[in-house]
């Protein structure tokens, strides 16, 4: 028989202690302080979708619509464009992320002087936005796909390393020693050993990457660095806007298919 | 010939591994080292093919001491030396025969081995070691999809593929059945026998011990504590050894349902 409770006995009145609700209820308050501020001197509100802008979407609708299939051989060149910028961007940077992401795992670089300078630097090569990098690269070679390219590299330069030197971090280090004791040297280790554990996820996050690319290479065509960017933004200034539906739906349509193509790729991979 | 003059191993934490060991290891003998976990058995045969370096004292194999060995000695000299280990150390997501192969790994160049350049001789080698241990029909399995005695047994054969002089095996049954327990053993002492290599097992089944070894070489505390031929050992010198009464534990058992083929 268990003994039942004594409710004359202090009962608790919440789940948390009175001090924790009062810092709660504080950071909260601090917030909304934020929000608001914000919001008023952004002029960022919820009034701002009245009548007027209602009626804007509906003008923007009607001019956008039908869109000028004439024009997509246009658009489907450019795309092809912008596909080439990704992959060749893809590639490279898939192949010059390997000695980074083996550099900047803690399991296999011993030195931490080295480990942690190759870490600063994705970590600085990561912060640049890959827009300004475009921008920097069409001001040096001008116009184009290059610059482009160069500026995809770069950034996906950085993510790649980050993603697949964590996943090398965090590989079965057994093998590695068998190996070893076998009398294998340092680039035999990793690719009998480190190269077969990572090989799976390497490849998913390449592809993943490439979906960032292609995504990533619509918006760099405004800045000058080609591809579909370039003409969307052409359209936007000659007020197209039946040409601009046109590049805004094939875009759409082929981003969505080749994310379904990787997404399905990369499930059957890991 | 292996002999430890005087060796000692402090861990950077302060463990002392090994403490003012002396021992002689004859070429062609089964050796198996007892004690309890923490009594330095792993130190010990880790310190041999120098995947740990010992603090102090010399190490000397055929006569040259090996502990400043460094590179491409350090490698020439892991070549003679084969490990085997609990876990196996399998690349799980490679194939049977490349896990194999990379016994090799010491005598191919870096290109021909990234390219998997291995001559016909190599390739034959990595097959007759399969056969040895039984297990050539899983010849392009991965890894991962073997039992744990099958994965023991594709690890000896990678051991054979090396051409050792010298066999160690640290802990090479305690993640396995009894009965498997006895034929990764067996297969040891096959290899032992055959191919006159020396070989150094670490174990803490004192049944097994008594079994299979030549000698017995006792640990506890870094220090050897007991040194023998495995028919002067009974029971009693295990208490010795591990301090400590026999507990149901430390016997492996199920000696009579294994045939070796």
């Amino acid at each position: 028989m268990s003994k039942p409770l004594n409710p004359t006995g202090r009962v608790p009145t919440s789940l948390v202690s009175g001090r924790t609700k009062l810092k709660m209820n504080v950071i909260m308050v601090i917030v909304l302080a934020f929000y608001i501020f914000s919001s008023y001197m952004t002029n960022a509100s919820v009034l701002r979708f009245d009548q007027a802008f209602f009626t804007n979407v509906w003008n923007m609708v009607i001019q956008l619509f039908p869109p000028n299939w004439a024009y997509a051989s246009i658009v489907w060149e450019k795309l092809l464009e912008t596909l080439k910028m990704a992959l060749v961007a893809t590639t490279i940077a898939g192949i010059l992320c390997i000695p980074f992401s083996l550099l900047a795992a803690n399991n296999i670089v011993q030195n931490k002087f080295l480990y942690n300078f190759i870490k600063m630097f994705l970590n600085i090569m990561r912060t640049i936005p890959e827009l300004i990098l475009a921008v920097v690269f069409v001001g040096l070679f001008g116009i184009g796909i290059f610059p482009g390219i160069l500026a995809l590299i770069i950034f996906s330069l950085g993510i790649l390393a980050k993603l697949i030197s964590e996943t090398v971090e965090s590989i079965d280090m057994n093998p590695l020693e068998a190996i070893r004791a076998s009398g294998g040297n340092t680039i035999q280790v990793i690719w009998y050993a480190v190269v077969p554990q990572v090989l799976p996820q390497f490849v998913s996050f390449t592809l993943y990457v490439f979906e960032i690319n292609v995504r990533a290479s619509v918006v760099l065509g405004f800045v000058g660095a080609g591809g579909i960017g370039l003409i969307l933004r052409q359209q936007l200034n000659f007020l197209s806007y039946q040409n601009v539906s046109t590049i805004i739906v094939i875009t759409f349509v082929v981003v969505v298919v080749i994310d379904y193509i990787s997404n399905k790729l990369r499930r059957e991979l890991v | 010939m292996i002999e430890l003059k005087d060796l000692s191993l402090v861990y950077p934490n302060g463990t002392q591994g090994l403490k003012d060991v002396n021992v002689k290891i004859n070429d062609g003998e089964f050796v198996v080292i007892v004690g309890l976990s923490g009594a330095g058995k792993s130190t010990f045969i880790r310190s041999i093919n120098r995947l740990v370096t010992p603090t102090s004292g010399d190490l000397l194999i055929d006569n040259e001491n090996i502990l400043d060995y460094r590179g491409k000695d350090l490698r020439n000299l892991r070549t003679k030396v084969g490990m085997i280990f609990q876990n196996y150390n399998l690349v799980k997501r490679s194939t049977v025969m490349k896990n194999v192969i990379s016994g090799r790994l010491g005598h191919t160049g870096t290109l021909k081995s990234i390219l998997n350049l291995y001559s016909k001789e190599d390739m034959a080698l990595a097959y007759e070691s399969l056969k040895r241990v039984n297990i050539e029909n899983k010849i392009y399995s991965r890894a991962d999809q073997l039992s744990g005695g099958q994965q023991q047994r594709v690890s000896i054969a990678r051991v054979l593929t090396q051409q050792p002089k010298v066999v160690l095996a640290d802990e090479p049954v305690a993640s396995l059945d009894p009965p498997t327990s006895h034929q990764v053993m067996k297969y040891l002492k096959k290899i032992n026998q055959e191919d006159n290599i020396t070989t150094i097992v670490n174990l803490h089944f004192i049944d097994m011990a008594m079994e299979y070894a030549d000698r017995i070489i006792g640990m506890r505390a870094g220090e050897i504590v007991f040194d023998g031929p495995a028919s002067e050992v009974n029971e009693q010198t295990f208490e010795e050894i591990y301090g400590r009464p026999i507990k149901e534990d430390d016997i492996r058992g199920g000696k009579e349902d294994v045939e070796t083929p």
